[in-house]
């Protein structure tokens, strides 16, 4: 579960303030937030995940109030909770991929459960490359890679930026399906941010972001 | 999976930069232990050597060669004396003790040295097998010098006229070793001892020399009074002998070293700082490349100070190792130079155990090294994480 409420972000003093219409995504479903470049999509993504505060409203994941949590204990509930995809797959390089796997548990504190991240990378279709430097592997592969990453410690919610703006339309499916699949797989609520129109017409609840009236650099 | 784990890697993934890391660091360090190692031995094998030896009586000369020729037989000696001039000055009442060497011959470099048993007796030194001399041409030999011609109680060999070369050899008289020390670390270690007679006799006399005649090299002296050192040059200014205070000419040789070992101990310290700017530059460049990653970890739940702890873990890791390295080196070094100097200076240098100092060396490394690392390290403290997101290609 992930809401929102009266969300506003200005990056400094001077600069326009952001504003969000509400969100509400339960437990378990899919949620699409469109908007063109330039909306505050990507601020909003970091807002949701708590890597930005906003200046007023609140984030709720399941249940809890990201705007009380400070610190560290704002960066464990981030990990514990929140599995992220990016655009571009990013990974430590100097680990392997099923290295890089057990990094979620790892870093909020959990013991590792590497034989559910060797599953999930097989189901994936990427379990060879277990073993392999992220850098080693297809740009497809590093997608699937990191999807896995972002599921294996079973977080509440899962947040996609961009995942297809960069795919053909058959590969665009092909990773909409991925991500739905493991999303409800692991019992996590999918929310995808883009601007990719084509996958308007995918999702039922979906939220489409304003375009600011200001220009943008 | 932990930290520790983490920064291995990273430095596993950059192996060039963390070798000249590496590298820099272990030569420093290597050099400044070298120079501390080779100093303590220095200093040890001239104190060991020296024991309470205070005044060496001997043939003019220079003093700094009568105490190196005599004492640690690493020199020619300045000439011979007459035995009667030396005796009135072992029996002056402030000297307590007199030990007579004479000696002008060798065996494959190491000195035949005729003394009394009160010699070996001055250094401790005792017998692994056979017996001490009684009798003229029986010899007890240093423990390097058996190891070294393989020599056995009851051999036999010729003796060499001269200090080191075996061209003129005195094939009519045959010195039998009797017995052989066990090792002292002094410079026994590296004499063939036998009475004075033997070395009289080696050298054409068979007994017909009236006793005022008889010569030896020099003698070692123990004072009973302080004031021996003022009186004995007085005693003897009409001679043609000197006396010397080991310990005053010992002290003016490691000056003159000192000014050497200085300059050294600086390329030492200037390559260490070089070390930990390669060090700084590491971690900075890890923090650079590894902008994104960090950032990520960020997401995945990893606090700031956990960021830091990495880093700082990879400045500590690189200086441990440099260190260790180092110290590594600075052995190495030293069985080299043993091996170059023993022949030369007839000393052995061992123990290599890690002195206090060199501890404190290396303590010192892994905290620069640490600080070296902390200082770019600050910036993943500071670091917005979804400016570093955002901005990423």
């Amino acid at each position: 579960m992930i809401e929102t409420s009266h969300l506003s972000f200005r990056y400094s003093a001077d600069s326009p303030e952001l504003t969000f219409p509400d969100l509400s995504c339960p437990n378990g479903e899919q949620m699409l937030l469109l908007g063109d470049s330039g909306c505050g999509k990507t601020t909003l993504l970091h807002l949701l995940c708590g890597i930005l505060r906003p200046n007023q409203g609140k984030v709720r994941i399941n249940g809890q109030d990201l705007g009380v949590l400070t610190g560290k204990n704002l960066d464990r509930f981030r990990g514990k909770h929140v599995g992220l995809v990016f655009q571009r797959s990013h990974f430590v390089q100097s680990l392997s991929v099923l290295e890089n796997l057990a990094l979620p548990y790892f870093l909020t504190g959990q013991a590792a459960d590497l034989d559910h991240a060797q599953s999930l990378l097989d189901a994936l279709g990427v379990g060879h490359k277990a073993k392999s430097r992220p850098q080693d592997l297809s740009v497809g592969e590093q997608q699937r890679a990191s999807i896995a990453r972002a599921l294996v410690h079973r977080p509440a919610v899962l947040l996609a930026d961009e995942p297809t703006s960069a795919l053909d339309d058959r590969s665009t499916q092909a990773v909409l399906n991925l991500l739905e699949e493991q999303a409800a797989q692991a019992g996590a609520t999918l929310v995808i941010v883009t601007h990719d129109q084509r996958l308007k017409d995918r999702y039922d609840r979906k939220v489409e972001l304003k375009s600011l009236a200001i220009p943008t650099s | 999976m932990n930290w520790l784990y983490i920064a291995w890697k990273n430095l596993g993934a950059k192996k060039l930069q963390t070798a000249l890391s590496l590298i820099l660091l272990a030569f420093g360090v290597g050099m400044v232990s070298l120079l501390m190692l080779s100093e303590k031995q220095l200093r040890d094998t001239f104190e060991r050597n020296i024991q309470d030896i205070d005044l060496v009586l001997g043939a003019k000369g220079s003093p700094l060669q009568l105490i190196l020729a005599n004492v640690y037989h690493v020199d020619a000696p300045t000439g011979n004396i007459r035995l009667a001039d030396a005796e009135k000055v072992i029996r002056h009442p402030y000297i307590a003790e007199g030990i007579p060497l004479a000696y002008g011959d060798n065996y494959r470099g190491f000195r035949i040295v005729g003394s009394t048993l009160a010699y070996p007796q001055h250094y401790d030194a005792t017998l692994q097998s056979g017996e001490w001399w009684k009798l003229p041409f029986e010899v007890v030999v240093g423990s390097k010098v058996a190891a070294t011609d393989g020599l056995q109680v009851g051999d036999t060999f010729f003796s060499a006229h001269g200090l080191q070369d075996e061209t003129d050899v005195h094939t009519d008289k045959t010195f039998v070793v009797v017995g052989i020390m066990e090792e002292s670390h002094s410079v026994m270690d590296q004499l063939i001892l036998c009475n004075i007679e033997t070395i009289w006799q080696v050298h054409g006399d068979e007994g017909d020399v009236l006793d005022a005649d008889r010569e030896i090299t020099a003698v070692l002296l123990k004072k009973r009074n302080p004031l021996a050192v003022l009186t004995i040059p007085n005693v003897i200014r009409e001679t043609n002998m000197q006396v010397a205070l080991p310990s005053i000419e010992i002290n003016r040789l490691t000056q003159n070293f000192g000014i050497g070992m200085n300059t050294l101990r600086m390329i030492a310290g200037l390559i260490m700082l070089l070390s930990f700017a390669s060090i700084f530059i590491s971690v900075y460049d890890s923090l650079l490349a590894r902008r994104y990653e960090l950032a990520l970890m960020r997401t995945m739940g990893a606090s700031p100070r956990g960021l830091y702890v990495s880093l700082l873990l990879e400045g500590g890791l690189l200086s441990l190792g440099g260190a260790i390295l180092g110290l590594l080196l600075s052995r190495g070094g030293m069985v080299l130079l043993a091996q170059l100097v023993a022949d030369k200076f007839r000393y052995d240098w061992e123990s290599l155990g890690l002195l206090t100092a060199e501890g404190a060396l290396v303590g010192l490394a892994i905290f620069v090294g640490l600080v070296a690392a902390a200082i770019p390290g600050i910036s993943a403290l500071r670091m917005d994480i979804s400016r570093t997101l955002s901005d990423s290609p």
